[in-house]
């Protein structure tokens, strides 16, 4: 019997079959990054030409050049309101994170609680956030609170629906063994189901996370500066009205810089997770 | 730390089913009046086709279901892991080293693993993974999970030892292995079995007795005893009295199936 999967270290490359496989690797490793960089700089490329060309004025379209020095010249502006959306994004993802775990386990524990409060959570779901905003707006006096409510309300879905699948869907004969065992019901929670959910529930982060974001923003948007201080949307939005469209691409980018890293930040939390024993982490020979 | 057992017939008895019935959603038959004294020591095979209700046996017997009507009683009472069962698939947690597995009827116990070290150790070395206690499950072979799934069950040293279909995925190569395995690790405890299998040769090769059962009702219809002694080794599945069992077993069998026709 033998130990399956585990990757020998250094192994040597003895044939040229192996050899070709080792370089096409190589090639993957490195075209992985370059592919995609040899894009954006042809897209640029083309863009700033045609802008300069062109003579676009920098109020209709500005150059990727522009949009690039702004981002350094406002910076003084630009960090404290990624800061602040950030400090939104993040608030109102801890707690959807909380309010979703903690939802999910009431929902599994008692069928009356979710019978009784499952299609709410679904209506709070579907509802465009942008219509529900003006309304939190009225009737939270804190601008803070609504538009983290706002962004919270976005986020929570995804967790609790994807940790109820999951608290569910424990292996059964486990769940016989724990009443063989005479396992009573927080054993059950922490040592079977809470385990079992954990790769749901981070699928589930990965996509709360890129929503909080989006959110903050339409918190920002609808609520405007009175509830986060000056945020990156606010700030967007300022600019537009300013025809300062080498901000407003500037603020742009770094919203989108900010939800490449949260999800980036995401998905290094669920591989720290699940590396060691899950499926979806395993590493198979071709 | 080999055990001895008294010879069948003269060993006091374990378990008592009495008049075992079990009605599916008001119609379907699942056991009709299963009468059956396991004995302290014996290694009894449930054998028979599928729908006859050998594993709902199981079910029972391990409490996961309660009887229709009829009684099960354990002949002085059933303690805390007096019982262990061993599933067809390996039913460990993933997310779990295989010690942690092990651990676990402690742990649901409230026992913390350093007060039950010992045991698990010495249950992952009657098996012979002590070399694996920190791998995870997906780094073992299928033969491999199934050595820690009975480690699981035997770990808290069980009077009776329930195994349903335990072997049945696994490769012909590897189940040899694990029977040769699970005979000596019996002679070695000294626990009860009762066995669920759909395979004649498997049970004939394990068991002192095996319990032929029908379907459609799920019923017995022969008890036999394979009266050859223990230990039984690789020779043994090839002689002739291990042949001549195995034809009394699937003619049994025919006449469950034939019946069920």
């Amino acid at each position: 019997m033998t130990v399956m999967d585990q990757q020998t270290p250094a192994a040597a490359i003895v044939d040229a079959e192996e050899e070709r496989r080792a370089r096409q690797k190589r090639v993957m490793a490195i075209a992985k990054w370059t592919l995609p960089s040899l894009v954006m700089v042809i897209v640029l490329g083309a863009w700033q030409a045609y802008v300069t060309i062109a003579e676009v004025p920098h109020y209709i379209l500005p150059s990727p050049l522009l949009i690039f020095t702004t981002i350094f010249a406002d910076w003084e502006l630009l960090w404290p309101a990624m800061m602040a959306t950030g400090r939104l994004t993040f608030l109102a993802l801890i707690m959807a994170v909380v309010g979703g775990l903690a939802i999910a386990v009431a929902f599994t524990q008692s069928k009356w609680v979710e019978m009784a409060m499952f299609p709410y959570a679904v209506i709070l779901q579907v509802t465009p956030v942008v219509a529900i905003a003006p309304l939190l707006q009225i009737y939270i006096d804190s601008a803070f609170l609504a538009a983290l409510l706002c962004a919270w309300i976005v986020a929570f879905f995804p967790i609790l629906s994807n940790t109820t699948i999951g608290l569910k869907s424990a292996d059964h004969n486990l769940e016989d063994l724990f009443t063989i065992y005479g396992a009573n019901r927080w054993q059950r929670l922490r040592f079977l189901q809470a385990p079992s959910a954990l790769p749901f529930f981070l699928g589930g982060l990965k996509i709360a996370g890129g929503l909080a974001l989006i959110g903050a923003v339409v918190a920002e948007f609808v609520i405007g500066r009175a509830g986060t201080g000056l945020g990156l949307a606010s700030t967007l939005l300022e600019a537009s009205y300013r025809f300062n469209f080498g901000r407003l691409y500037a603020a742009l980018i770094l919203i989108s810089v900010m939800g490449v890293a949260i999800f980036g930040l995401m998905s290094l939390i669920s591989y720290l997770c699940l590396f060691r024993w899950h499926e979806s982490t395993l590493k198979r020979e071709q | 730390m080999t055990t001895t057992r008294a010879p069948l017939g003269q060993r006091p008895a374990l378990l008592d089913m009495a008049h075992i019935e079990k009605t599916f959603k008001g119609d379907v038959i699942a056991l009709r009046d299963l009468n059956l004294t396991v004995n302290q020591g014996d290694f009894v095979s449930l054998l028979g086709p599928s729908g006859c209700g050998k594993s709902t046996a199981l079910r029972l017997i391990s409490g996961l279901m309660q009887p229709t009507s009829g009684q099960i009683n354990w002949h002085g009472g059933q303690g805390d892991g007096d019982l262990g069962i061993v599933f067809q698939e390996p039913t460990l947690m993933p997310w779990a080293k295989v010690k942690d597995n092990v651990w676990l009827p402690f742990r649901l116990r409230g026992q913390t693993y350093a007060s039950v070290k010992d045991d698990v150790l010495e249950a992952l070395k009657l098996v012979g993974l002590e070399d694996f206690q920190n791998a995870y499950p997906r780094e073992l072979s299928g033969g491999m999970k199934m050595r820690v799934s009975i480690a699981r069950a035997l770990v808290t040293r069980p009077r009776l030892l329930l195994m349903d279909e335990p072997f049945a995925a696994l490769d012909e190569i590897t189940r040899h292995k694990l029977n040769n395995d699970l005979l000596a690790l019996r002679d070695k405890i000294g626990c009860t079995i009762i066995f669920v299998t759909h395979s004649v040769y498997e049970s004939v090769f394990l068991s002192d007795r095996i319990i032929v059962m029908a379907a459609r009702p799920g019923r017995v219809i022969r008890e036999m005893e394979v009266d050859a002694p223990y230990p039984r080794t690789e020779a043994f599945r090839t002689s002739a009295e291990y042949g001549g069992f195995a034809s009394q077993a699937s003619a049994a069998l025919h006449t469950a199936m034939g019946e069920a026709a």
